[in-house]
């Protein structure tokens, strides 16, 4: 196993009364693609929003290549090279497609390296991450006039666009057709192989079976299994959890 | 257009608008003019919070009367020339902005807007209270008539407020085209893709509230030897919030064209209207056109301008 990428240690978070994660360890290895799975409320969500600074979790800690995040704002641990696509696609929506890809040009990649990218280096960028992502045609519309699946691509293109070392993807294929799954995972995958580790959380479970090295699952807050994918969703307490008694 | 030559454009536009006003030679015409460009200014400075981060900001006649009553204290303590004032006035309404940033960072929509109003309320009671400039009675500040150079007092005031309206334009144009401007926008748009994107949306937040506060200062700042006599109810009118949100949303909030265009197209006609029927009518010519804009035109003249282009274009395709 490689060395790791994010540490998560006994990461707990409440709201109000409701314990919504308990005791959370989490160790990815740098290249890894994990699967996350779990029924609805069962705290997917609120791991990653603890993970990337947007929740604030009072017990625990998270480390992200080999740096605690205690106290660090989302933008910051983003500049450290840790990127998220979320649930619902979240577009600037007065900006063109390439514009939404020039932001973390701008501010995540120009502050990691301490010195500016220049317009040719870019529209370069921006060129490149689009035809990746098969939006090369689209980068003058704007948010508006994409598709559900293209606006899915948008997400994940601005999320690379970090240079991430570590990117969630936060139900990245809900509500898409199954050739369209086929090509976010496939997507996924890519950027995989460029070496860029992967935190899938999805409900889709062909897309996790194939997209998925290593499987955890999350239940009420707790994790109740983490291994091989294939032998995870044999897991008798797994099946419980989705299916019943 | 670069910045730089987009500035030395501007200034001779500027100068020929000074050089007709002086052959026109009428006291009035500088008087008018000089509200407009005032305006011209607040409008700016109330976008670049206002429409750029899409923050509204009802308390602009606190940063205005921030601007007027800072001079209004140094005439008193140490008279110095306008153009320091303004510069003070900048600095003062500046901070006062960072602080009502740092209040407020947490706040957004309606909670963000009735902050602003807030503050106003509570500067426009210390100001009431603060014997030292006037308090509730009010303090005179005598201008003198003639200046050299440009001979009328007002000639002089309306030439530094030209300037202004130049230079917050330029500002704004600047900041439209660079990474803040992008940041700003990453805000109106969705602070939480924002800052996934690496953005860092409070500190942001404090540079638009500071920029824009130290705008709306410096349009106060020139406002006490314009008036000869300044009281809270003057410095903190209506008109100043009701006229910096009105302005830039019928022009259109998107780009710095549109507080221009919105200042000048309201401005003109509240003076022709204060001349014509009665300066009792300036509000309600503002509200009924705001309605108007809101409901036909929400992207304001600029927004209208624009679509009429793209469907042309589409025609033609």
């Amino acid at each position: 196993m490689n060395a790791p990428i994010l540490e998560v240690a006994g990461l707990g978070k409440r709201f109000g009364g409701f314990v919504a994660l308990e005791g959370i360890d989490l160790t990815v290895a740098k290249g890894e693609r994990l699967g996350l799975i779990g029924p609805n409320g069962s705290g997917k969500s609120t791991l990653v929003n603890c993970i990337c600074g947007t929740l604030t979790n009072e017990t625990g800690s998270v480390t992200f290549d080999g740096q605690d995040l205690a106290g660090m704002l989302t933008h910051e641990r983003t500049r450290l090279g840790m990127a998220r696509s979320f649930q619902l696609p979240r577009p600037f929506a007065s900006m063109t497609v390439a514009d939404n890809i020039r932001v973390p040009l701008l501010y995540a990649v120009n502050a990691r390296r301490g010195s500016k990218l220049t317009e040719a280096q870019i529209g370069d960028h921006c060129g490149e991450l689009l035809r990746l992502v098969g939006l090369a045609d689209r980068m003058r519309h704007y948010p508006r006039d994409l598709t559900q699946v293209d606006m899915r691509k948008l997400e994940l293109a601005r999320a690379m666009a970090v240079e991430p070392k570590l990117l969630i993807a936060d139900e990245a294929m809900a509500g898409l057709s199954g050739s369209e799954v086929h090509d976010i995972v496939s997507l996924l995958i890519t950027l995989n192989e460029r070496g860029v580790t992967v935190i899938l959380i999805e409900h889709i479970m062909s897309a996790v079976m194939r997209f998925s090295q290593r499987l955890v699952v999350l239940v009420s807050g707790k994790k109740i299994a983490d291994g091989n994918p294939d032998d995870v969703i044999r897991d008798p307490e797994v099946e419980r959890a989705y299916l019943g008694q | 257009m670069r910045s730089g030559t987009f500035l030395i454009v501007a200034a001779v536009i500027g100068a020929v608008i000074f050089a007709i006003a002086r052959v026109i030679d009428n006291e009035y015409v500088f008087f008018a003019g000089y509200t407009v460009l005032q305006y011209v200014v607040l409008a700016t400075a109330w976008n670049i919070l206002g429409g750029y981060t899409g923050y509204v900001n009802f308390g602009s006649a606190a940063f205005f009367a921030v601007g007027a009553y800072s001079t209004v204290f140094l005439h008193k303590l140490f008279p110095m020339p306008v153009p320091v004032l303004v510069i003070v006035a900048a600095v003062v309404s500046g901070l006062v902005g960072l602080g009502m940033g740092y209040l407020t960072l947490r706040l957004r929509g309606a909670f963000f807007a009735i902050a602003t109003l807030a503050l106003a309320v509570v500067l426009q009671t210390l100001v009431v209270n603060w014997n030292y400039v006037g308090g509730s009675r009010g303090a005179y500040v005598i201008r003198p008539q003639t200046i050299e150079l440009f001979g009328s007092y007002i000639q002089y005031l309306f030439f530094i407020m030209l300037v202004l309206a130049i230079v917050a334009l330029a500002t704004a144009r600047a900041i439209e085209r660079s990474a803040l401007g992008y940041g700003f926008a990453t805000i109106r748009d969705d602070e939480l893709a924002a800052e996934a994107s690496g953005v860092p949306t409070l500190k942001l937040k404090l540079v638009a509230t500071t920029l824009s506060g130290a705008f709306m200062g410096m349009a106060g700042a020139p406002f006490p030897y314009y008036i000869g006599f300044l009281q809270p109810q003057s410095a903190f009118g209506l008109e100043y919030a009701v006229n910096s949100i009105a302005m830039p949303m019928i022009g259109g909030t998107a780009t710095w064209v549109g507080p221009l265009v919105g200042a000048l197209l309201l401005g003109t006609l509240q003076q022709v209207a204060t001349v014509t029927i009665s300066s009792a009518v300036n509000l309600l010519l503002v509200g009924i056109l705001l309605v108007v804009f809101v409901i036909v035109a929400p992207n304001g003249l600029v927004g209208l301008v624009k679509s009429a282009f793209a469907s042309k274009a589409g025609r033609k395709k």
